[in-house]
């Protein structure tokens, strides 16, 4: 099956395309393709008004995630009530950590909404009584200035009311649009909506609904108590969660996702932000199909599907292999560091032939079982000033530099600024080059200036090195990163090791 | 060329066998929070009073012992004591050939590390006790909260482990006298077989794999603490036997 013959739709078959999609059914159509390359569109808004509201007014079924409620079903346009709840509330971020959120029904992301292509939404906003802040609420899927926002500044303590018609499908986000912005947004306010199209979407087994969220909290990842919101964090980018349905562990443990092979799953995917695009993954799945960006259109086999910050996306997968299944944002240190991590468990019969697990861990003896003996005689050359000449001197000492000393002033000698002063052209050392043996073997504190930048740590001694590493350190360090060259002999060294400086610092 | 800087060499080492056999430091007991989040045991581990080498045991040292007990010499190891590669970077059985003395003794399994100990009367430290040891700077006892002391262990972690190792020792003591500890060689525990980190750790929280359930079960509590993490999952890769070119250990006994 060739691509273009896939995206060929005969042009009367719109209605069709809203059903199906890139319909696989299309592709025994006569091979037209080479002519008919563009593929045939729903009409978008302009196709979506069905006319008036039919029978009597529907209540929508409102859920919290990780739920879906049922598909509408039907099959005429209706007038649906949504009554949505603005609740600030604490809840947990992560375990022993409260954060205070401020959510459309009690839970982060808000409550999913389902209604239909062509449908009428009658939108009350209540703002409850205890609450701080006034809050509005913008739907991505309400065609009309500011979505909502202007028509439902609510303050606390009261409801407003406002309809539209749904006239595009797809999946929406909708987010509190109060100032500032951010910070709602940042706080928890925003959820989904999905727009059917008028025939539904396909029926699938299982239908979840799974959100992802930045949030800037001005203690530490996991810094326990009731953290507040870091405004700076925020502008920066810089958060310090990004979590999947609003908490740490809202998606593991026992409130996994579950699935049984042989099924069919839907994840109806958002992204409230407000800053981070989402680089959304499921472990050891590959997505059949995605409806990217919540559209109408779906690519197929899709590892990683971008969900930018106030998009969203479908995708549907079958369950082949039982087993764990997990949810991350592949910007895998918001995943792994921040908690942007859920579970999808599949129950079921194994199939070893799709997946046989751990099959031989045997011993494995590579080309390459040991260092190289240039390094072992290195290793070997530092132990000794003997006869050594300074080239060889400096070979031991690189040696042992980085076996020591490197972890503090890094393996090309620039230090830390401001905390471990730099080795490399130092204006210290230059002025001074016995500083090195003697700074080595006792330690040093207080206030030093090293090229200009104040330095005020303690280097305790190193007096565990013999009289040979002293030197050969000394000597490699002399001679790297534009010091001034020269050398330090083993006698110099010993000698130094007698004398006590007046800002030597403590041992052990 | 070499082979003379190897005889000044050895010589050399020789002379620098600084703390021998019994060289243990004195650490007192106490309440510690563990990096690793033990279901059966929230809250802090508390620890008896114990005492640790001060650096790990190294290849002359280990060698005297495999001459005393000939049964863990390469040649004679049971093979379910030890892997092919026990002590492989040797010249023979009883002999280093270009291992230097001083170096740390690495390619040991788990039962040669524990049998080594208990011939000094000793055993392996566990966990915690390895963990609360190495918590420790030069200057204070725990450092971990430190941004820049944990860059200076991942420093470790990320130079290639081509070049030959140090000698044991090189490294300057932390505040308990304890060397190297970080940045020379993994190191065995005693219960190193409990640290059941999952194989993908990617699944955190997941409530259907065995390893996370039961009375071992743990997850990392200190995500940020790359250095702690990486080292249990090193040994959580392992089995007893198994043996690696840059994992070694040290020895620890109960203190009265």
């Amino acid at each position: 099956m060739t691509a273009s013959m896939r995206y060929l739709i005969p042009m009367l078959a719109v209605m069709a395309l809203l059903l199906s999609g890139c319909d696989r059914d299309a592709a025994t159509a006569p091979d037209t393709a080479t002519t008919a390359r563009t593929d045939a569109d729903t009409g978008g808004s302009r196709k979506g008004d069905f006319g008036p509201p039919q029978g009597k007014p529907v209540e929508a079924v409102l859920t919290s995630p990780p739920h879906v409620p049922p598909p509408t079903g039907r099959d005429h346009p209706a007038k649906v009530v949504v009554e949505l709840e603005v609740v600030e509330k604490v809840m947990p971020i992560s375990e022993g950590v409260d954060y205070t959120f401020w959510t459309f029904g009690g839970t982060v992301p808000g409550s999913f909404i389902r209604v239909r292509q062509g449908d009428t939404v009658e939108f009350h906003l209540r703002n409850m009584p205890d609450s701080k802040m006034p809050h509005n609420i913008d739907l991505h899927g309400v065609t009309g200035p500011g979505g909502g926002a202007t028509s439902s500044f609510t303050a606390p303590g009261h409801v407003t009311r406002f309809s539209f018609k749904a006239l595009n499908a797809g999946l929406y986000v909708y987010h509190c649009a109060t100032a500032p912005v951010g910070m709602h947004v940042a706080n928890g306010m925003y959820g989904l909506i999905l727009v059917e199209p008028p025939d539904g979407l396909p029926p699938v087994d299982k239908e979840y609904y799974v959100m992802q969220g930045d949030f800037y909290t001005t203690g530490k990842y996991r810094e326990k108590g009731l953290q507040g919101f870091d405004m700076e964090k925020a502008i920066d980018e810089h958060p310090t969660y990004v979590l999947f349905n609003g908490a740490e562990g809202s998606l593991t443990g026992d409130k996994v996702l579950t699935a049984n092979t042989g099924e069919n799953v839907r994840l109806y995917v958002g992204n409230g932000g407000p800053n981070l695009v989402s680089s959304f993954h499921v472990i050891g799945e590959i997505f059949d199909k995605v409806w990217y960006e919540g559209g109408t259109k779906y690519q197929e086999n899709v590892q990683t599907t971008l969900i930018p910050s106030g998009g969203a996306a479908m995708m549907e997968f079958h369950m082949e292999v039982p087993g764990s299944y997990v949810l991350v944002d592949h910007s895998l240190f918001r995943a792994f560091n921040k908690g942007a991590l859920g579970i999808l468990q599949a129950s079921g019969p194994e199939d070893k032939s799709i997946y046989s697990g751990l099959e031989v861990d045997a011993v494995y003896i590579g080309d390459r079982a040991q260092a190289n003996m240039e390094a072992v005689a290195t290793a070997a050359e530092s132990a000794s000033t003997g006869d050594l000449t300074v080239e060889q001197q400096v070979k031991a000492g690189e040696a042992l530099f980085l076996g020591t000393c490197s972890t503090c002033h890094q393996a090309n000698g620039a230090g830390m600024e401001g905390v471990f002063p730099p080795l490399a052209k130092s204006d210290y050392i230059a002025a001074d080059p016995k500083s090195l043996p003697r700074v080595i073997l006792h330690g040093l504190q207080g206030p030093v200036t090293v090229n200009g930048t104040d330095y005020n740590s303690i280097m305790p001694p190193m007096s565990q090195l013999t009289d040979d590493e002293v030197a050969n350190i000394s000597t490699y360090v002399l001679n790297s990163w534009g010091n001034p060259g020269g050398r330090v002999t083993k006698a110099e060294a010993a000698e130094i090791r007698k004398a006590k400086p007046a800002n030597a610092s403590a041992g052990h | 060329m070499t082979s003379t800087l190897a005889l000044t060499l050895a010589a050399a080492f020789a002379v620098s066998g600084i703390g021998g056999n019994g060289d243990y430091a004195s650490l007192p007991g106490g309440s510690f929070r563990s990096a690793l989040d033990y279901e059966d045991v929230p809250g802090n581990v508390t620890l008896a009073p114990f005492a640790m080498m001060k650096r790990p045991v190294t290849n002359g040292e280990f060698l005297e012992f495999v001459k005393a007990n000939p049964q863990w010499r390469r040649d004679r190891v049971a093979t379910v004591m030890a892997e092919p590669r026990y002590l492989s970077h040797w010249a023979g059985p009883a002999e280093l050939g270009e291992a230097r003395a001083a170096q740390p003794v690495v390619q040991v399994s788990w039962f040669a590390a524990s049998a080594y100990c208990e011939a000094q009367g000793a055993r392996l430290p566990t966990w915690n006790e390895w963990e609360y040891a190495a918590a420790a700077d030069e200057t204070r006892r725990d450092a971990r909260r430190d941004p820049v002391w944990r860059e200076r262990i991942l420093a470790w972690y990320s130079r290639p482990s081509d070049s030959a190792l140090p000698r044991a020792g090189l490294q300057t003591p932390n505040a308990y006298g304890i060397q190297d500890l970080h940045g020379l060689v993994w190191e065995w525990t005693d219960d190193y077989s409990s640290l059941l980190v999952d194989a993908d750790n990617r699944n955190q929280g997941d409530p259907d794999n065995a390893r996370f359930c039961g009375a071992g079960a743990l997850s990392m509590d200190d995500r940020d603490n790359y250095a702690v993490l990486m080292r249990v999952a090193m040994l959580s890769s392992l089995d007893a036997p198994d043996t690696t070119a840059n994992l070694g250990f040290r020895c620890a006994r109960d203190l009265p």
